[in-house]
């Protein structure tokens, strides 16, 4: 029914464009408040403990918030020569009131990172400092032990006073900045973090390559078998898919063990002397056998899901054009799996590089990862700042690969199953 | 796959290479879930098998590692499993709930700033569990939830939610919106809609996407060892704690137990896959 006017209307007399719009936008919103509990659930439980990762772990008030008078009086203090007076004052107020709260530890803890065999001269500190007179706090002080003459001392001091500190970055990677504030390596026997890394990004990069290797031939065999023989080879790949991580993780202990049998299908074979078995468990080896195992059917999947969907008669059209059957896989079958391919590496290879179980149970000292690393600073020395600028660390990694990911394949491509 | 006839020898054996190759790989999937069920019911305390398991005496088999796992003392793995099903069985509701209602406003072509939605939905899947389980410990530290049963299942909730949004929105991707429209023109009430309508023909991608969700939360052990306290011990937090210390056989019978939950939960998925791609046309 269009009016005379020349505009249609709807039959309560708006005009049909703006009714339609309302209604658009009512539909915005009705979508928008279909999505909005998870996404605020998420965003509070979730993105916003991600976010205060990062402020934990360049987090450095502690110290700050120990010594508030000296870092006031130290704003002046140019840090060339001993401070003045006010300094040495303030220093022993704040100290003091340390000493009286009993938490002067933490400070000794604190500033004995900055500067070797600064704990044994607060500690001395600790103890004369009941015997002090009020005025004159220099002499009092330097009295006590001739290092507060060195300014080394107080420039210590001084570099903890900012709230905030990347220290905790630069510990990941066996960096830190020295005195003098430039950043330099830790001294090598202390360079743990590093060999760590590198073993992460190579385990995972070998995990894959395994996983892939071993998935494309079995993902091409249940794509072209016939329905009801590739459905009960699927269930050998759907059923460790589906089944506990520590069972198999508690499998291969078993099977791995120098009395296992795999072991003594070696022994059996003649491959190795029945004295002299090797060890599979508690290094290198145990991590990738185990970790090739459980990820592999995150390989397969998504392999399969391509395969499927490339028809048979293009290797045929191929090979009846006159190509070899090598000539014609790798032409037209092998390019048109690439986009599986894609899932499937970047899917076991973000699994990989942060797994944490497997490593920590049958890698041994050898075959730890960077998780089993975070784990360890979160439940044993509970340095939760170094935890989580390490954890960020890893994130930030994963992040760049998953971008590459949806760049190059499209994060709605993923498919379970 | 049997080879035509005109097929050259040097094909043939490449041909049967391959199907070698890949008896071996299968092989080496499913083999060492095999391992656990006859070390189960060894009658010795080793993890090996004896010579009487391999001339099959029945004196070698017994049960004796199921009795303990039910009636040991000071066993822990009633409480477990106790507490394993409550937090698998909440979380799994709760994901279910929270991923429907989202994965129903990501689908509707009215959404605005999809794609980035969508990625903050789906990133608990994505960011390494180690780091999720820091994050979700000094959250749940903060609000006084850590070392509670609400705490392990929000935490699960977070993990599983991804899982459904992902089958419900694919199950939607097929989904004939005119169907609800023809709903609503003939007086249907949306909430009719959804309940008559709707929601019987996503339920296979819902049910689907509730099993991943329950899996992840009945198997999930990273974040829980960073939340649980000693209430809260789970089945996986248990295996876990055996398997530092000692491999005993009780945890091979608990493993049997969980490989035969296992083999069911992957037959009902494969039911519901099937039965959702029925009804949503695909034929293969």
């Amino acid at each position: 029914m269009s009016s005379e006017t020349g505009k249609i209307l709807t039959t309560d007399g708006i005009p049909l464009e703006e009714s339609l719009k309302q209604s658009e936008k009512k539909n915005k919103i009705k979508a928008f408040l279909l999505v909005a509990p998870l996404l605020l659930f998420l965003i509070i439980t979730y993105m916003i403990p991600i976010g205060d990762m990062f402020s934990r772990s360049i987090d450095d008030k502690m110290v700050t918030n120990m010594l508030p008078k000296t870092y006031k009086a130290m704003e002046n203090w140019d840090g060339k020569e001993l401070p003045p007076e006010e300094v040495f004052e303030a220093f022993y107020l704040d100290y003091k009131i340390l000493v009286n709260n009993k938490t002067a530890g933490k400070l000794q803890t604190q500033l004995n990172y900055e500067k070797n065999g600064f704990k044994s001269v607060l500690k001395k500190l600790a103890r004369k400092q009941k015997k002090f007179e009020e005025g004159n706090y220099k002499e009092q002080i330097m009295k006590v032990h001739k290092r507060w003459r060195n300014v080394e001392y107080w420039r210590a001091i001084k570099r903890r006073a900012p709230s905030y500190t990347y220290s905790k970055y630069l510990k990941g990677i066996d960096m830190y900045s020295n005195e003098d504030g430039k950043i330099v390596q830790v001294s090598e026997d202390r360079r743990i973090h590093r060999i760590l890394w590198i073993r992460t990004v190579e385990v995972a990069f070998f995990v894959t390559l395994f996983c892939f290797l071993m998935a494309y031939p079995i993902a091409h065999l249940l794509a072209t078998l016939p329905m009801k023989y590739s459905n009960l080879l699927m269930i050998c790949v759907l059923l460790p898919f589906w089944t506990s991580l520590l069972v198999r993780t508690a499998s291969w202990m078993i099977l791995l063990q120098q009395q296992g049998i795999v072991n003594d299908f070696f022994v059996w074979i003649g491959l190795v002397a029945d004295d002299n078995r090797p060890e599979m468990m508690y290094n290198k080896t145990g991590t990738y056998v185990a970790m090739t195992q459980i990820l592999l059917p995150f390989m397969v999947l998504p392999l399969y899901s391509v395969m499927k969907t490339i028809s048979p008669s293009l290797m045929r059209a191929g090979k009846s054009l006159g190509a070899t059957p090598a000539t014609a896989f790798f032409k037209v079958y092998f390019p048109l799996t690439i986009p599986g391919i894609g899932a499937g590496c970047l899917l076991v290879f973000i699994l990989a590089i942060g797994y944490y179980i497997t490593p920590a149970l049958v890698g041994g000292a050898s075959g730890t990862l960077i998780s089993n690393q975070i784990a360890y600073h979160m439940k044993s020395t509970l340095d939760w700042s170094f935890a989580s600028a390490m954890g960020l660390m890893l994130l930030t990694g994963v992040l760049v690969i998953y971008w590459i990911y949806n760049k190059l394949v499209g994060v709605d491509n993923i498919k379970l199953g | 796959m049997a080879l035509p006839k005109y097929t050259e020898p040097h094909y043939r054996i490449w041909h049967y290479f391959y199907l070698f190759v890949c008896g071996c790989v299968f092989f080496f999937l499913i083999a060492p879930l095999f391992v656990i069920f006859p070390l189960s019911f060894n009658a010795e305390e080793f993890l090996v098998f004896t010579d009487g398991m391999k001339r099959l005496d029945p004196d070698a088999f017994s049960l004796r590692w199921y009795n303990d796992m039910i009636y040991g003392t000071k066993n822990p793995w009633g409480l477990a499993a106790r507490n394993s099903f409550i937090i698998a069985i909440f979380a799994t509701l709760g994901s279910i709930i929270l991923g429907t209602l989202a994965a129903l406003g990501l689908s509707s072509r009215h959404m605005p700033y999809k794609g980035l939605i969508m990625a903050i939905l789906i990133s608990p899947m994505i960011v390494p569990l180690i780091i999720s389980g820091v994050a979700i410990f000094f959250f749940m530290a903060k609000v006084g939830l850590a070392a509670t049963h609400l705490g392990i299942i929000l935490a699960h909730i977070i993990l599983g939610t991804p899982f459904v949004v992902i089958t419900v929105t694919a199950t939607l991707s097929g989904f004939d919106h005119s169907i609800t429209r023809a709903a609503s023109s003939l007086g249907s009430s949306p909430y009719n809609t959804f309940m008559k309508i709707t929601l019987p023909l996503i339920l296979p991608g819902v049910i689907s996407g509730g099993l991943f969700a329950f899996v992840t939360s009945f198997d999930e052990v990273v974040v829980v060892l960073f939340l649980a306290g000693l209430d809260n011990t789970t089945i996986p937090i248990q295996m876990w704690t055996g398997l530092r210390e000692q491999l005993s056989p009780t945890i091979l019978a608990v493993a049997t137990c969980l490989i035969v939950l296992s083999v069911l939960i992957l037959l009902t998925a494969e039911l519901l896959r099937r039965r959702s791609e029925r009804l949503r046309g695909i034929n293969r």
